[in-house]
């Protein structure tokens, strides 16, 4: 449990992480809540570590143009206690309580989090959930991606091997913005056996154009479209049924994927009555 | 978890007047470990001290062909790089195998693998370096060339002709079988009005200590003495192991244990790791530190439990039960570990079964296999939760069979708290056991009725709990009956000596242990009670193989009943020499003195005579003073061992309020009970906690810990978080609350209480699942852990 020898230095700024992250074998460092775990256990041996945390203006939550912005280096429990996520991305608020425990929201970073893209992790489906976008700084410059388009596979993402990520945004809550949230953990704080972010808009019976995104399921967030279809035209039972099709979850240690199918279907029947509570 | 206070009563009997038992006196060792200035052995620190990381077999079962060290020799930092064969060298091989265990067999086991892994994590090479980090790195060039051969892995199938001999020199995979047979269980079966059946699975899991195993050998050629620091809970049993295996005399072993963060049974076994450690440090001749990381810990700490239990029991339709008959099969990894051996936990299954019940009628066939995974052993209640499952899985079988309810037939069948001295089924012998007046105790702590009516009002809304229960024995106080008549040298009498200090303070040195539980404690309160200082003035050592009484250290719940009476037969032995000291240089009859809160005092009066601080000035500075021909021995010890039973039984139920989520398989403890009667309560808030902890750990087996393997003998979940240890948000509130039966066989009358928490609850856990869905027509579950997955398939709903 002792990491392989690593070189470490501090960016000093956004470009000198970009800079450093040139160096062959260099990883990122945020909060190191997965990074440091892998180093102990031997499971990756970067040459060096970059570590942003010195990095400044990258902590900020704010609300721009209709979407509210949150900085890579917001710590979970930042963004647990932020009265602005709280009000513009209530999703994420109740998403907040259900990651790891006290000791790693302290340390642990939303911009880590998306970055390393654990496919049971809860912030990467509420980002898709809610049609956010990454905003990242590389070698040629600034871009955006969407969400949709972020999440590639298994720890894959758009992110470049120099590319930090420095913000996500995603769309303010308006009055009519509907969102739901579950998971189902065997213990308080462990990654989710099934989990389910949902966003939709309220129009009367059935909610408009929901977004279910799943997570513990696949090697990405997954987004279940054929349940999201069924789910607009008004029926709960033809949207769980459609998750045999959306769906396609592994066997691991927790359960077979015939168990994870059928929670998924609980959860969304749960979820969806979150949805059509005001 | 909130802690529930429920104080048993003050014991009149022992309350001198300044009684510390019945009381919870705080720890004393609380301030200095709640500071961060504990002594554990992963603290240690010694000159020239160098640190060993192990190269791990890969596979559950190889071949070594060669292993090649050259570049791993030449990496930075490191001092030595050892194979199996050089080792042996130093250290002989050893066999876990008892004499009283008839017919029990294993392998030599060395060191370090010599030949052959045998399970996936066992050690093949060592490399010793300036640090562990550098120990690690060179182990990625150690180069071991395996030829995998066909791991055996499922028990069910060790025994099959067709399968491979792990030891082809044993002949089969069998380690230990125990065939088991009183009354007429046939005809108890034949003339019963119901039999039921059912099969029982046990998953492994393990202990997860706090801190891991630790040990620091320390060789000096200069002396020709080996020091050992070592987070055990028996120095005396290591003592004698490190002697024997590396060729010394035990005088030149000297085991240290200062504080040890938790052992739950874990550290009371010979690892090969640790045994490796040791014999480097007399290879290289200098100190080797070896602390496990998690990742180690998960493939090396002893697993436990892994048992298939067949079972039936005979009832009549009035509710008496007339047999129970068991077949317990359990897979024990490659090599029955050393010096306890692997047989004991099926041994104390066929012990245990039935055994809270009135019931003549038993036949129990217990087998043990050989098997490619970690070594499996005793751990915390050692085969109580098996037995307590299958009996109480069992009994509310039979009594949802015949339509009684699971309170009824217990009180039919639970033996009278007036029937003792009796035996249980398999002829175990108790002394005085309180089931009776422990049921009638935890149904009013639940309000059973009345819980009950909730359970019915809220199965109409949709909300389906469940309510279980589990009477259980434990086996505490082991005299030598446990290891002593097998020809193990693990001592089952405990000593305890006790000083005077030149200001009237007293040391207890004591061979049971601390390993958190608060043993010393509870030496300091039984020392203080029966001397009569005030706690205060009471100093504890453990741990040191140099400088305490031989014993056998802290398990199987022996240290406040047999390290309890030891001091306090010791500080009344010291009592009656500083009376003896006073009564001389007062003139006065010492029976008519008496110690009362560190003064010398008149017995019928209570006027306070002379101070001890006096008497021990007088004694130590000016004995010139003393009449001639009068030597005052202000230093006394006194051993005990319980010699009338085998062990000192124990009793207790335990009870379990839950709620089965029915659509998501998943179960939320709301409420656990545990009544137990551990005899004299010397520690009120001790005694609750061990059963507290004892209840998480067996929450634990029932619902979340598992080791899972696959069929080549991988551990798939070898993390801490794929391996589920129970955390505090899970956990129910647990009330506690006693019976006290005190034992007569020690004037303390303490039994143990360690066991008792994990032996109920997985059975009354199990029981409350089955009550909870047994009327939605679910499968009976009897299989742990309870897992969602295994909810849902109950339902059918997977």
């Amino acid at each position: 449990m002792k990491p392989p020898a690593f070189a470490y230095a501090k960016a000093r700024a956004l470009d000198h992480a970009i800079e450093l992250l040139g160096v062959d074998g260099a990883r990122l460092l945020a909060g190191g809540q997965s990074l440091i775990a892998t180093l102990n256990m031997r499971l990756s041996s970067p040459s060096l570590l970059v570590d942003i945390n010195g990095i400044g203006g990258l902590e900020g939550i704010a609300l721009r143009d209709g979407r509210l912005e949150i900085g890579a280096l917001v710590r979970h429990v930042q963004a647990e206690r932020s009265a602005e996520i709280a009000r513009h991305a209530p999703l994420i608020a109740r998403a907040m309580p259900h990651i790891g425990h006290a000791a790693i929201r302290n340390r642990g970073t939303l911009g880590g989090s998306i970055a390393f893209a654990d496919p049971a992790a809860e912030l990467p489906a509420c980002l898709v959930a809610l049609g956010g976008e990454v905003e990242i700084a590389g070698p040629e410059g600034r871009r955006t991606v969407a969400a949709d388009d972020f999440f590639k596979d298994l720890f894959e993402t758009a992110l470049g091997p120099r590319d930090v990520l420095t913000a996500i945004r995603v769309p303010a809550a308006t009055a009519d913005t509907r969102v739901g949230f579950a998971e189902l953990a065997r213990r308080h704080g462990d990654y989710a056996m099934v989990g389910l972010a949902a966003a939709a808009r309220a129009d009367g019976k059935a909610p408009k154009d929901p977004r279910l995104v799943y997570f513990g399921v696949g090697t990405t967030p997954v987004r279940a479209r054929k349940a999201e279809a069924a789910l607009a035209g008004g029926s709960l039972d033809q949207a769980v049924a459609a998750l045999a099709q959306d769906l396609a979850p592994q066997d691991d240690v927790q359960a077979t994927a015939a168990v994870k199918t059928h929670l998924a279907g609980v959860l969304l029947r749960r979820v969806a009555q979150q949805l059509e509570a005001a | 978890m909130k802690i529930v206070q429920d104080m048993p009563p003050v014991l009149s009997a022992l309350d001198r007047p300044n009684s510390y038992i019945g009381r919870s006196v705080p720890r004393p060792n609380l301030a200095r470990l709640m500071q961060g200035r504990g002594q554990y052995v992963s603290d240690v620190v010694l000159p020239r001290m160098a640190h060993v990381a192990f190269a791990r077999s890969p596979h559950a079962h190889a071949r070594i062909r060669a292993i090649e060290t050259g570049r791993a020799k030449s990496a930075p930092g490191v001092i030595a790089v050892v194979t199996g064969a050089e080792l042996a060298r130093v250290m002989t091989p050893w066999v876990g195998v008892l004499t009283h265990l008839k017919g029990i067999k294993s392998a030599p086991q060395h060191a370090l693998a010599v030949d052959r892994a045998c399970w996936r994590g066992e050690a093949v090479c060592a490399v010793v370096a300036r640090s562990r980090a550098e120990a690690e790195d060179a182990i990625e060039l150690v180069e071991v060339d395996y030829e995998e051969l066909a791991p055996v892995t499922d028990a069910e199938t060790a025994l099959d002709p067709g399968t491979p001999v792990i030891h082809p020199d044993l002949g089969d995979n069998l380690t230990f079988e125990r065939r088991h047979e009183a009354g007429a269980p046939d005809t108890a079966f034949a003339e019963a009005d119901e039999v039921v059946e059912a099969t029982f699975r046990f998953g492994r899991h393990t202990g997860v200590t706090n801190e891991p195993r630790a040990v620091v050998a320390d060789w000096n050629p200069g002396e020709q003495r080996l020091t050992v620091y070592h987070g055990t809970q028996a120095p005396h049993m290591m003592q004698n192991l490190f002697a024997k295996h590396l060729a010394l005399e035990e005088h030149q072993v000297r085991v240290i244990t200062k504080d040890v963060g938790g052992s739950f049974g874990i550290k009371v076994h010979t690892y090969a790791d640790e045994m490796a450690t040791v014999a480097l440090s007399k290879l290289l001749k200098r100190p080797v530190k070896f602390v496990a990381d998690r990742i180690e810990s998960f493939v090396t700490d002893i697993h436990a439990r892994d048992h298939r239990v067949q079972a039936r029991v005979a009832v009549k339709r009035d509710g008496t039960i007339t047999a129970f008959e068991i077949d317990d099969l359990t897979g024990i990894g490659p090599y029955s570990v050393y010096p306890r051996t692997s047989g004991i936990e099926a041994n104390q299954v066929v012990n245990l079964t039935g055994g809270p019940y009135t019931c003549p009628n038993y036949r129990a066939l217990a087998r043990v296999v050989f098997q490619n995974k970690n070594v499996m052993c005793q751990y915390r209640a050692v085969g109580h939760p098996i037995a307590t499952a299958v009996t109480e899985g069992l009994v509310d079988l039979a009594a949802m069979r015949i339509g009684m309810d699971p309170v009824e037939i217990r009180r039919r069948n639970l033996i009278a708290d007036d029937a003792y001295p009796t035996s249980g089924p398999s002829g175990i012998r108790f002394e005085q056991l309180s089931h009776h007046a422990s049921l009638d105790k935890v149904l009013a702590m639940m309000d059973y009725r009345a819980l009950r009516a909730e359970q019915a009002r809220l199965r109409e809304k949709g909300v389906h709990r469940g309510i279980g229960l589990a009477s259980f024995i434990e086996v505490t106080n082991p005299s030598a009956a446990f290891y002593g008549v097998g020809g193990a040298r693990i001592s089952s009498q405990d000593g305890v000596t006790i000083r005077l200090d030149a200001q009237g303070a007293i040391i207890c040195h004591t061979g049971v242990t601390e390993q958190g539980q608060g043993a010393e404690a509870v030496i300091a309160q039984v020392a203080a009670s029966a001397f009569g200082v005030p706690i205060a003035r009471v100093r504890v050592v453990t741990g040191d193989t140099d400088n305490t009484p031989y014993g056998g250290g802290t398990w199987a719940s022996r240290a406040a009943g047999i390290g309890g009476e030891a001091a306090w037969q010791a500080g009344k032995a010291l009592r009656a020499n500083v009376l003896a000291v006073a009564g001389s240089i007062l003139q006065a009859a010492p029976e008519s003195l008496d110690i009362r809160n560190g003064t010398v005092i008149d017995r019928e009066t209570g006027r306070e005579r002379i101070g001890l601080d006096e008497v021990a000035r007088v004694a130590y500075f000016r004995p010139d003073t003393l009449p001639p021909g009068f030597q005052a021995e202000l230093m006394a010890t006194r051993h005990y061992v319980p010699r009338a039973w085998p062990f000192a039984f124990t009793n207790g139920i335990q009870a379990s309020l839950l709620e089965v989520d029915v659509e998501t398989g998943f179960i939320t403890l709301l409420k656990h009970w545990c009544v137990e009667d551990c005899g004299t309560v010397i520690n009120p808030q001790l005694v609750d906690e061990q059963v507290r902890g004892g209840v998480v750990q067996g929450l634990g087996a029932v619902l979340f810990e598992h080791c899972l393997y696959d069929e080549r003998g991988q551990l798939l979940n070898g993390n801490m978080a794929d391996y589920l240890v129970p955390m505090a948000c899970e956990m129910p509130d647990i009330a506690v609350g006693h019976v006290v039966s005190p034992t007569a066989d020690s004037e303390l009358g303490a039994k143990g209480a360690g066991e008792a928490g994990t032996a109920g609850a997985p059975a009354c856990v199990m029981n409350a699942v089955n009550d909870a869905l047994a009327p939605l027509g679910a499968a009976t579950i009897t299989e742990m852990p309870i897992t969602p997955s295994v909810v849902l398939r109950a339902l059918g709903r997977v």
